[in-house]
Formats: C-alpha cells, structure tokens, sequence
C-alpha cells in the first residue's frame, strides 16, 4: 500500500444557476475590477492508501460520486498523486 | 400506530412537527437517526433545520445516515414519508425524490409566507384539498431553488409528480411568486410512489391556530 492524494474537484454543471458565484462577481465589480464571468468550485484533497494509482482513483471517484458531488447539479474530476506531491 | 420525527444533529424543526401531529390528534414521536425507526412506526417525517449545518450540501449528510435505508425500505412497504425544507433537502439527497434543492436564485435565506397551489388532490398529501386550490404555507430557507435537468423534468411533469408550486394568491404561476428560482415553480413533488413527498415550506408552522394560519393542515392529515 502506498501513500496517495487525491484532489477532487466538484463543480456545478454548465448552465446550472451560481448565485453565489455571480454575487462574488458583483462583489468584484462594486471593488472596482473588470470581469466577464466568474465559476466557483469545490476542491477536496483526500489522504489515502492504495495498492496504485488506478486503485486510489477509483476509490476517491466512489467517495466524489457516493457523497462529495450531486449528479443532478455537478461535474467532477478526479486526480491522484503520490502523497506529499498533489 | 406512530409518526417518526427523525432528529438528525441539526434538525430544529422536529418539535413542531410533533405539536402540529398532536394538535391534530396523530400520535407522533421524536427519534433520534441512530436509534433507528421503532418497530410501530406508521409514517415518518424529515424535519426541518439544518442537519450537519447545510455541510457539502444542504442534506448530504443526514442523506447518508444509517436510517435512511430504513426509511427507504419502509416507503417501499407502504409507509408515508415526508420531508420538509430540510427534510426535503434530505429526501432529494437520498434519492427518495428526483431532482435537488440548491441555493436560491438571489443567493440569500429567505423567512416569509408564500402561496402554493395545489397540483393535484388525489394523494394523501393533499387530500384534504382541490386541485387547483391555493394555500398560504411559509418558507424559511437559503437553499430552496428546485434544480433538475430538463429532461428529468419533462418527465416528472408527464408522471404527474409535481405536488405544489409557487403562485399568485389568484393561483397563477407566475415568475414574481416564485420565490427562489425553482424550475417550474416547483415547490414539492412526489416521489415515485404518491406516499412519498418533499416539499421546502413548512406545513407544521401552519397548522396551530394560535400562530396563524391553518392551510398547511391537509398535508399532515396524511398520516391521520
């Protein structure tokens, strides 16, 4: 078993309303900077143990899909690194 | 023959819905998630609150409790389940209903009375009621906004699933009285039996006359 990290990133679907990301938006523009758009996303790093990177990335995908992300609203990717270099 | 009022850490609306249940003359009893659900349960409320402080996603949490399964094995038996507002959270998390309830369209809680009509009355939700009949109910939520794709919802509509929406107090669906930017003005649906329903305003906070209004009673005689 070795040490992984796994970085899932969790996202709202294109097209799905972001009210808190245009609020952020709106936030920026009454400071004073120019923007077209603006996203927001969830980002978890999960510590694991693993026989490969495969298993890790399967494992952090069941959790995403089992618990971090809704599919009726989000999009997720998943990446895995040795522990330590994500 | 008992309600089940789950508590999870979180919930604030349990009470309410057991004062709302007893004032109606329906025996119904607070139970705590890990407890399980007592062997006399004849039907089960998701309360309101916010289970798990809204962590991940309003509902994620307690979705994922032990004693969902419970629940879902005992909708499957028969029994009525309903969630509200933060219970409604949960059962959309759960799967027990389609679809999601996120944050509302102008990213703020929103505490106020609103209008529903009533989508159809042949459900024990809304039996006391006529189709096309208008309630006063509040709501209370930051995370009410009723999101689902497009396709999932043309199908829900064709099924007949959608319970209530949000409307004008002449009963219009209109995008003024919606109040969070749900999909449809979908304020509850059903789940794939007509025994199983989520909706985000609160029935149990209009059921005792001493605080107001009584148009929310209907919903609860379901488990009369």
């Amino acid at each position: 078993m070795t040490a992984y990290t796994a970085t899932v990133t969790v996202r709202l679907k294109r097209g799905v309303l972001d009210p808190e990301a245009e609020t952020t938006k709106r936030s920026l523009e009454r400071l004073g900077f120019e923007l077209s758009g603006l996203r927001s996303a969830d980002r978890f790093e999960i510590d694991l143990e693993a026989d490969s990177p495969a298993a890790a990335k399967e494992t952090a995908t069941e959790m995403t899909e089992r618990l971090l992300a809704n599919p009726t609203i989000h999009d997720y990717e998943v990446s895995v690194a040795a522990a330590g270099q994500s | 023959m008992t309600v089940a009022v789950v508590q999870f850490g979180g919930s604030n609306c349990d009470r309410d819905a057991v004062r709302a249940l007893t004032h109606l003359g329906i025996d119904a009893k607070r139970v705590w998630h890990e407890d399980g659900l007592p062997s006399e349960t004849t039907g089960v409320i998701l309360p309101g609150g916010f289970s798990y402080g809204d962590y991940l996603r309003a509902g994620a949490m307690a979705a994922r409790s032990p004693i969902m399964n419970e629940i879902r094995s005992a909708a499957e038996a028969g029994t009525p389940v309903l969630g509200v507002c933060n219970g409604a959270q949960i059962g959309c998390e759960s799967g027990l209903t389609e679809g999601a309830f996120t944050t509302n369209k102008r990213a703020r809680f929103q505490c106020e009375p609103v209008y529903l009509r009533v989508e159809r009355a042949d459900t024990p939700w809304t039996a006391a009621y006529e189709a096309g009949d208008v309630i006063e109910v509040p709501i209370a939520h930051g995370e009410g906004r009723f999101e689902i794709t497009d396709e999932r919802y043309d199908r829900l509509e064709a099924d007949d699933r959608i319970l209530f929406r949000y409307c004008a107090p002449d009963g219009s669906v209109t995008e003024a009285a919606n109040p969070n930017g749900s999909i449809g003005n979908v304020a509850g649906i059903l789940g794939e039996s007509n025994h199983v329903a989520v909706l985000m305003p609160h029935p149990e906070r209009a059921t005792l006359p001493d605080i107001g209004g009584t148009d929310g009673a209907g919903v609860l005689r379901a488990f009369a």
